[in-house]
């Protein structure tokens, strides 16, 4: 079964939903590089969820 | 939707070109590169990405208040020659997209660039939308022959958000960056005014050649010149700032100031003698003089890894 012929009017905003397309996509890129650059580069992530964890514990030398 | 309201063109079935035309793509370069300086020069580091990042966010918050501007103008902008090609005059986009699109984009350059940057950057950003499209079009500019005196402090806020995303904070040196573009913009304008005769004047807008006449706008952009050449100079004695700097500013500030001058000593016989040429010549060299101001401050940061270009 043979595709019916695009309308006029999809033909006339082709080009505009192309642009939108790519920066939806740039969009999504630009929150992704966010995110790892915020994860990788921050300050410690872990932090006190009521569980003892011995490296979170603050260091008692010199007490 | 009957098919046969899709097979009518529609006025402002616009190709994404005219949309982003609504976003004054000229006036966001300068946006982008004055706001890219007050990043560089501002003591501290940032991820590359996040400052590209940061940079983006804040010319997208330009061209919203661009947009929203041209919303509001609408009417005047059929009027004015200067202005007649715009995407809503020329019938290519609904005023009613233009103003979703200044407000879905100022929403959207605000959040992402606290999320990426600070609190502080993104309420400037948020502060200069505000300024420009409500404070400057749709109060001062039809209202008071001060509209771009005024006004102009909204194109002066970039380099200070460039510098807070950085810093996370305001300082003496942003305030002076603040302060050039915010006394440039007068002169700068008013040239503009000049030679730009009837547009203003037809389409009621309460420039100073309207209201008060060219003798008195003539002798204002003297002024305001005048009053621009210490901040600008000041501001090579800054920390961000050196010799170099210095001697670029003196010498461009000397230039502007005998430029205005010129048109301070003319008449407007003999300005429409040769069409303007002295008006026009200083308003094409006060975009050159804002672009060297700023770019003689990148000067210091790129020679200071080799110990140079500072005091």
């Amino acid at each position: 079964m043979a595709f019916s012929k695009d309308h006029e009017l999809h033909t006339r905003r082709f080009g505009r939903n192309v642009s939108l397309a790519v920066v939806l996509v740039g969009l999504i890129g630009i929150v992704f590089g966010l995110t790892v650059v915020k994860v990788t580069s921050g300050q410690p992530m872990e932090a006190f969820d009521h569980a003892p964890r011995l490296h979170m514990v603050p260091s008692e030398e010199g007490n | 939707m009957s098919d046969t309201s899709i097979n009518k063109p529609e006025t402002g079935d616009a190709q994404f070109s005219d949309f982003f035309a609504l976003l004054k793509p000229r006036v966001m370069s300068l946006v982008i590169f004055t706001a890219l300086v007050g990043l560089l020069v501002a003591p501290g580091s940032i991820h590359p990405f996040v400052a590209f990042c940061g940079i983006l966010f804040v010319a997208i918050g330009a061209g919203a208040s661009g947009a929203l501007n041209m919303w509001w103008d609408a009417d005047i902008d059929r009027i004015m020659r200067r202005t007649q090609k715009r995407p809503i005059p020329a019938g290519k986009v609904t005023p009613n997209d233009a103003l979703a699109v200044g407000v879905a984009l100022s929403g959207f350059s605000v959040v992402l660039l606290w999320l990426a940057t600070n609190a502080l950057a993104a309420g400037l950003l948020a502060f200069t939308i505000f300024f420009y499209a409500v404070v400057y079009s749709m109060w001062l500019k039809r209202s008071t022959p001060q509209n771009i005196v005024i006004g102009g402090a909204a194109g002066a806020f970039p380099p200070m958000i460039g510098w807070a995303i950085v810093t996370g904070g305001i300082s003496l040196e942003s305030v002076l960056m603040f302060a050039i573009i915010f006394m440039w913009t007068p002169p700068h304008f008013w040239a503009l005014a000049l030679f730009m005769k009837s547009d203003y004047d037809d389409a009621g807008v309460p420039m100073l050649t309207v209201t008060h006449g060219r003798r008195t706008t003539r002798n204002h952009l003297l002024a305001y010149t005048l009053l621009l050449a210490p901040v600008a100079v000041g501001l090579g004695f800054s920390a961000i700032a050196g010799p170099i700097y210095l001697a670029i500013a003196v010498a461009l500030n000397a230039w502007f100031i005998k430029g205005a001058i010129e048109i301070w000593r003319r008449d407007e016989m003999q300005a429409e003698a040769d069409n303007y040429k002295v008006e026009k010549a200083f308003f094409k060299f006060s975009l050159l003089y804002l672009f060297l101001h700023f770019g003689a401050l990148l000067v210091k940061p790129a020679l200071s890894p080799f110990g140079l270009g500072g005091w």
